[in-house]
């Protein structure tokens, strides 16, 4: 018998071998997140479809939706469905828009308790029939947050769960889990864990400040008002 | 058996008279559920269902797989059934009436299953039977032993022609019955219910009915009622809503489940009809050639009627733009899918607030969290005198002390002062 040329290159070559060293490229398919530096450290270079992303912001108004923005555009242009779970606030379509998010694949979910956010984000998940599921789950426990990784799996999804940073000490079934805090103004992304060697450093993302633009004034006036008399402009430039 | 004789044998028997009309109805119903297997469907009073199955077979896979989704429909609406099959109607239902489970291909082998087969099956009167049995005629096959003209003299034509039908040596024309253009069903419930799970039981069986129907019909609906009828209430209506037309009835079936979960039942429930009233055409899915990888796409639509079901009708919507200034009416809760219009706001945060939320103003300097730094603005937005709702209001893009960005204005109207509307999530 011809000895066999058997290499373990060949073998680590396969998609499905994950070494402890490196990122997984396992088959699984991800969608680019839209940030290069980011997509870099994520493994298969974005955010994973069919498998939970947690999101730990460390408050709100950091950037946590922006850093979804080009995801979220991307999946809405190719026509599928954002599914948003019991949000804490009303997403408000004009800045999702101007995003470049398609509004008319935007789908509100609101729910009366947190047990029905998690019951609603299984039947999205599982369903298979959104492009990306959001959730504002309170208070998930691990079995919970199992039960929705498995109705992920599978699936072509990627399910972002938006939780407090406190949830970043325990334990999740989430394959890949991201702390956001700041720095410098600009957005600073932790990866707190990611099938793959973990990550020391955070990726600093530069400050996404919304364009400052010059005066943009929209001033419907009453005809029979006069204009001057009503004119607070003078007052508010030292505000 | 006289009722007495039954009684005694079985003390805790229930005995209801025989209902002619409900046995009509069921019987009608029967039929519409079945149309979906074959082209030709005719009725044989009171209790039997004529198919004309040979241009069916290839399309079901064949007999026995025929077979096997009739008997498990039919189980499924609470029905025993006897099924049998032969060349001509008559001998198939006559097979069927004597209990034999009998399928005959071939006209030549029926005579001979047919000989076997008693009198009654020609469903003639008493007397006849009677005289028959004088004579010592018991079976088709003791009949037609006996001289034809010297039997249609005793007994007329009725009995010799009905037995050449079934054998196909005269025509046996039939009126194929047409389902009606709607779908509408009761089922009385043998005993009072009142749990919800007892209910769905029950509803199954007509949802079955109503997912036959329909495929019948090539048809689908948005829009089922279920009735619950009381005893001395008014009867309760669900009426169950979908996305999309469907007449799959696994899927009629969850989304009543859902919509039952929490609902309680003002009185036992006596019986219960199903109803659908406007039926559309509803092609059937094609199969795709390619095997894709992972979990097969999901229907949306069953997403929605289910999230529908269990959260409430207003819980799933869309967002709506709309050309308005203010910004808490510059979007709308709608339809899903609707379409947008393509405008420029200008900078807007992600999330809006529910209602502006007042803040300090201390120092001349707004604070949330801390003091603001205004980063862009103003942007004055006064609009709205048309509808008494007007708005004079100066927004800016301000930072808090822990580097959130916020949407604040300054009201200009009333009390004035500032307030946090958005935030740059």
């Amino acid at each position: 018998m011809a000895s066999m040329p058997f290499s373990f290159a060949v073998l680590l070559d396969r998609p499905d071998i994950w070494r402890g060293d490196s990122l997984s490229r396992a088959g699984a398919p991800t969608i680019p997140c839209g940030f290069p530096g980011l997509d870099a450290e994520l493994p298969g270079r974005g955010w994973p479809a069919g498998a939970l992303t947690e999101i730990l912001p460390a408050h709100e108004g950091i950037g946590e939706l922006r850093l979804l923005g080009p995801a979220l555009a991307g999946l809405s242009k190719r026509g599928l469905r954002l599914v948003w779970i019991a949000p804490p606030h009303l997403p408000y379509a004009p800045a999702l828009a101007a995003a470049g998010i398609d509004v008319a694949n935007l789908v509100i979910v609101r729910t009366a308790s947190p047990k029905e956010t998690l019951w609603a984000a299984e039947q999205a998940l599982a369903s298979n029939a959104c492009g990306a599921v959001l959730a504002w789950p309170q208070g998930a426990k691990y079995a919970e947050l199992r039960r929705l990784q498995i109705a992920a799996e599978g699936g072509r999804a990627p399910a972002f769960l938006f939780r407090v940073p406190e949830a970043a000490s325990e334990s999740s079934p989430a394959p890949l889990r991201i702390a956001l805090g700041t720095s410098d103004g600009g957005l600073a992304v932790r990866v707190l864990k990611r099938r793959g060697a973990p990550l020391a450093q955070p990726i600093l993302l530069p400050p996404m400040p919304p364009a400052v633009r010059g005066k943009n004034h929209h001033v419907d006036r009453h005809p029979a008002a006069p204009a001057a008399a009503r004119d607070f402009s003078a007052r508010l430039v030292h505000a | 058996m006289a009722v007495q004789a039954a009684l005694a044998l079985a003390p805790a028997l229930r005995v209801a008279p025989r209902d002619p009309a409900t046995e009509t109805e069921a019987l009608l119903g029967v039929a519409g559920w079945a149309a979906q297997f074959a082209p030709g469907v005719a009725l044989e009073f009171p209790d039997g269902v004529l198919l004309e199955v040979s241009g069916s077979l290839k399309l079901f896979g064949g007999l026995e797989s025929l077979l096997g989704r009739l008997r498990r429909g039919l189980a499924e609406m609470g029905w025993s059934s006897v099924l049998a099959g032969a060349p001509t109607p008559r001998a198939a239902f006559w097979l069927a009436w004597a209990g034999k489970q009998q399928f005959i291909g071939e006209s030549a082998e029926l005579e001979p299953v047919l000989a076997a087969l008693p009198l009654e099956v020609l469903r003639c009167n008493d007397e006849a039977l009677a005289a028959f049995e004088a004579i010592g005629v018991r079976t088709l096959g003791e009949l037609r032993a006996l001289p034809r003209e010297g039997i249609a003299r005793r007994f007329g034509q009725g009995p010799l022609a009905e037995l050449d039908r079934a054998l196909g040596r005269l025509s046996d024309p039939r009126n194929f019955f047409v389902p009606p253009a709607r779908f509408g069903a009761a089922l009385s419930l043998p005993a009072d219910v009142t749990q919800a799970e007892a209910l769905l039981f029950a509803a199954r069986r007509l949802i079955i009915q109503l997912a036959g129907f329909l495929a019948a019909r090539s048809g689908g609906v948005q829009r089922f009622v279920l009735s619950l009828r009381h005893r001395d209430k008014a009867a309760t209506e669900i009426a169950i809503g979908l996305v999309a037309p469907s007449r799959d009835a696994e899927h009629f079936i969850l989304l009543l489940r859902e919509r039952l979960f929490n609902f309680t039942l003002a009185e036992p429930v006596r019986e219960i009809s199903l109803r659908a009233d406007d039926v559309v055409p509803l092609a059937g899915h094609n199969l795709g050639l390619r095997f894709e990888q992972g979990k097969p796409p999901g229907q949306w639509e069953h997403l929605v009627e289910r999230l529908r079901a269990r959260l409430g009708a207003d819980a799933v919507y869309g967002l709506v733009l709309r050309a308005e200034h203010r910004p808490e009416r510059a979007v709308f809760a709608g339809e899903l899918d609707s379409k947008q219009l393509h405008l420029d706001f200008g900078e807007r945060p992600f999330w809006l607030l529910d209602r502006p939320k007042r803040i300090a103003e201390i120092g001349a300097v707004p604070h949330h969290k801390g003091p603001l730094e205004l980063l862009a603005g103003p942007e004055r937005i006064e609009s709205g005198w048309w509808d008494g709702d007007d708005v004079a209001r100066d927004y800016f893009v301000a930072r808090t002390q822990s580097e959130a960005l916020v949407w604040i204005y300054r009201e200009w109207r009333g009390e004035g002062g500032w307030y946090l509307h958005g935030v740059f999530a």
